[in-house]
């Protein structure tokens, strides 16, 4: 399924700049996404991991900077466009996000029906078959409501996965799960890794499913990209902050205090 | 506009030290900043509305032609939702109001012995005026505020996001149908209001002026003109359109979790019918001086 007509990185982020108002939240970042591999991106809250995926996505719009998915720039394209390039990625968004008027498998079937022209039995199959991918066969006429949080991941999983995508992205796949039910999820990405030769993004904070699925992993920090290799190089990192992060160390309040009473003297 | 406010706003206006002259400098700028960032705040409020309307007429007018079609299923399911569950809640209102405007134009009336007007009273008050209004300000509080929390709800859920992901247009998919059915439904409703109340006045004056119902039935279709229902229908659509843009944009517009959403639903029963107000005070005018 994957297109071999084209050299280098499925997605590649080139020096992205964005800002929410007057705050900056991604801080000149370049990332290359490896066709085919798995990319986790590890970072504390609010260091605009989930922001980077948003931009991937085109559901927001960078101050300034490039991304080129397939060597193509997605920022300045039309939506007609870049609706071509919409079916080739899917996401799981963090709180799966199904629509909840809808049954499970009318939310799997929604791209489909809206975005093909294929016929009601073949949709129907193909609904089938992903929801069978993602082991909820049986639940087709559940609604969204009725399910666990982890069933409704896998749920949306196969809404994200029912247009057949090149590139697949999950916002923090594990938040909110049992560490049972997010270990289910990551055995259900290996599984989804071995089977298609798909590009993975994952954004987390949970370290250990990180180094599970990862082939490579990229650490940010406020901001901005402080650490990208496979999982044993960053394991073996120096970077202060990365190891601060591996370790569990929580934000020192020494050594900000000079920091804190320029802030106080500060207006 | 409170002084307490730009106080808040702007510290630094707290400056009883220095002299006078400069302490009114400094509050008559506080002064302009504030009423600027209000009217900024204001005219983008403005642009808002006008952008969401824009698209949600490309996505009904434009866009059919090139193939995508409206979803009329939803629509339809919109006007069941919006329009035939309103019905009870519309004709009871406007009944009681048109008993009230009978009891109300009788006591007037009577001192002129002019009672046999209050039929013409009843019937031109209900189509030009209340039947409209009545049905806006209901279906404000009953669909604005819908339309809000639910596009509220699902913005918070992420499911907007998730629509927008799949490439699917959120103005087509979910604003489109709800004008849809506000355009059809908000003159049916209006229409049927107009009916109760008139019907409403002829209850009390069967009871109490000694009228019978085919005089009452007479009477109204002698003083009302064509144009008394019809400038009143059209100001039904106004309403309605101002309904589904405020409702839908204050959805849109939700930050945080259902806080956010709350806030929006209630915001958008305030604005409407604010809104709402001032579109008939324009049209009422409008149609006063056109004849």
């Amino acid at each position: 399924m994957m297109a071999n007509d084209f050299e280098g990185p499925m997605i590649r982020v080139e020096d992205l700049v964005t800002h929410y108002g007057e705050r900056r939240i991604l801080n000149h970042v370049n990332l290359d996404f490896p066709t085919g591999e798995t990319m986790v991106i590890l970072g504390g809250s609010g260091t605009g991991k989930s922001t980077l995926l948003r931009h991937i996505m085109r559901l927001e719009n960078p101050t300034s900077g490039r991304i080129l998915i397939k060597n193509e720039d997605i920022c300045p394209m039309s939506d007609e466009h870049f609706n071509q390039f919409r079916g080739k990625i899917g996401m799981l968004f963090q709180s799966a996000a199904l629509f909840n008027s809808m049954t499970i498998e009318e939310n799997v079937a929604l791209p489909l029906r809206e975005l093909t022209q294929l016929e009601d039995s073949t949709i129907r199959i193909m609904t089938r078959i992903k929801l069978d991918l993602v082991g909820l066969s049986g639940f087709e006429n559940y609604m969204p409501a009725q399910l666990s949080g982890g069933m409704k991941k896998r749920a949306g999983l196969a809404r994200a996965l029912a247009m057949d995508p090149e590139i697949l992205l999950f916002d923090e796949p594990s938040a909110g799960l049992d560490p049972i039910t997010a270990a289910g999820i990551d055995s259900l990405i290996l599984k989804l890794k071995s089977a298609f030769r798909m590009t993975i993004i994952v954004v987390t904070h949970e370290m250990a499913s990180a180094f599970l699925i990862a082939d490579r992993i990229t650490v940010m920090d406020r901001g901005e990209v402080i650490a990208t290799g496979t999982p044993d190089e960053i394991r073996s990192s120096k970077h202060p902050r990365v190891v601060q992060f591996m370790n569990r160390i929580p934000e020192g309040d020494e050594q900000d205090a000079q920091e804190y009473l320029r802030s106080l003297t500060q207006n | 506009m409170q002084p307490k406010r730009v106080a808040d706003a702007h510290p630094s206006l707290v400056t009883n030290h220095l002299p006078l002259t400069t302490r009114h400098w400094l509050f008559m700028t506080g002064v302009l900043s504030f009423l600027g960032r209000n009217t900024l705040d204001f005219l983008r409020y403005l642009s808002g509305l006008y952008d969401l309307g824009a698209k949600a007429s490309y996505w009904t007018f434009v866009a059919p032609f090139k193939g995508r079609q409206v979803k009329w299923r939803s629509a339809i399911h919109q006007m069941v939702v919006a329009g035939v569950d309103s019905i009870p809640i519309v004709g009871l209102i406007s009944l009681f109001i048109g008993i009230v405007l009978g009891l109300q134009g009788a006591y007037q009336l009577a001192k002129f012995g002019a009672t046999y007007f209050v039929t013409a009273l009843v019937g031109v008050s209900m189509t030009r005026e209340l039947g409209p209004l009545l049905t806006a300000i209901i279906i404000a509080g009953r669909s604005g505020s819908a339309f809000a929390a639910e596009l509220g709800t699902m913005k918070v859920s992420e499911e907007i996001d998730a629509l927008e992901a799949m490439g699917l247009n959120s103005v087509r998919f979910l604003v489109v149908p709800k004008y849809l059915a506000m355009l059809v439904m908000m003159p049916c409703l209006t229409m049927f209001s107009d009916v109760s109340g008139i019907l409403g006045g002829a209850l009390f004056e069967m009871a109490q002026l000694d009228k019978t119902f085919s005089m009452c039935l007479t009477a109204t279709r002698d003083a009302l003109a064509m144009h008394d229902i019809t400038t009143g229908l059209i100001k039904s659509v106004v309403f309605g359109l101002i309904i589904t843009t405020i409702g839908c944009n204050e959805g849109f517009s939700v930050k945080g979790g259902a806080e956010g959403v709350g806030k929006a639903t209630t915001s958008s029963v305030v604005v409407s019918i604010f809104l709402i107000i001032f579109a008939d005070v324009i049209f009422t005018a409008i149609f006063y001086f056109t004849g």
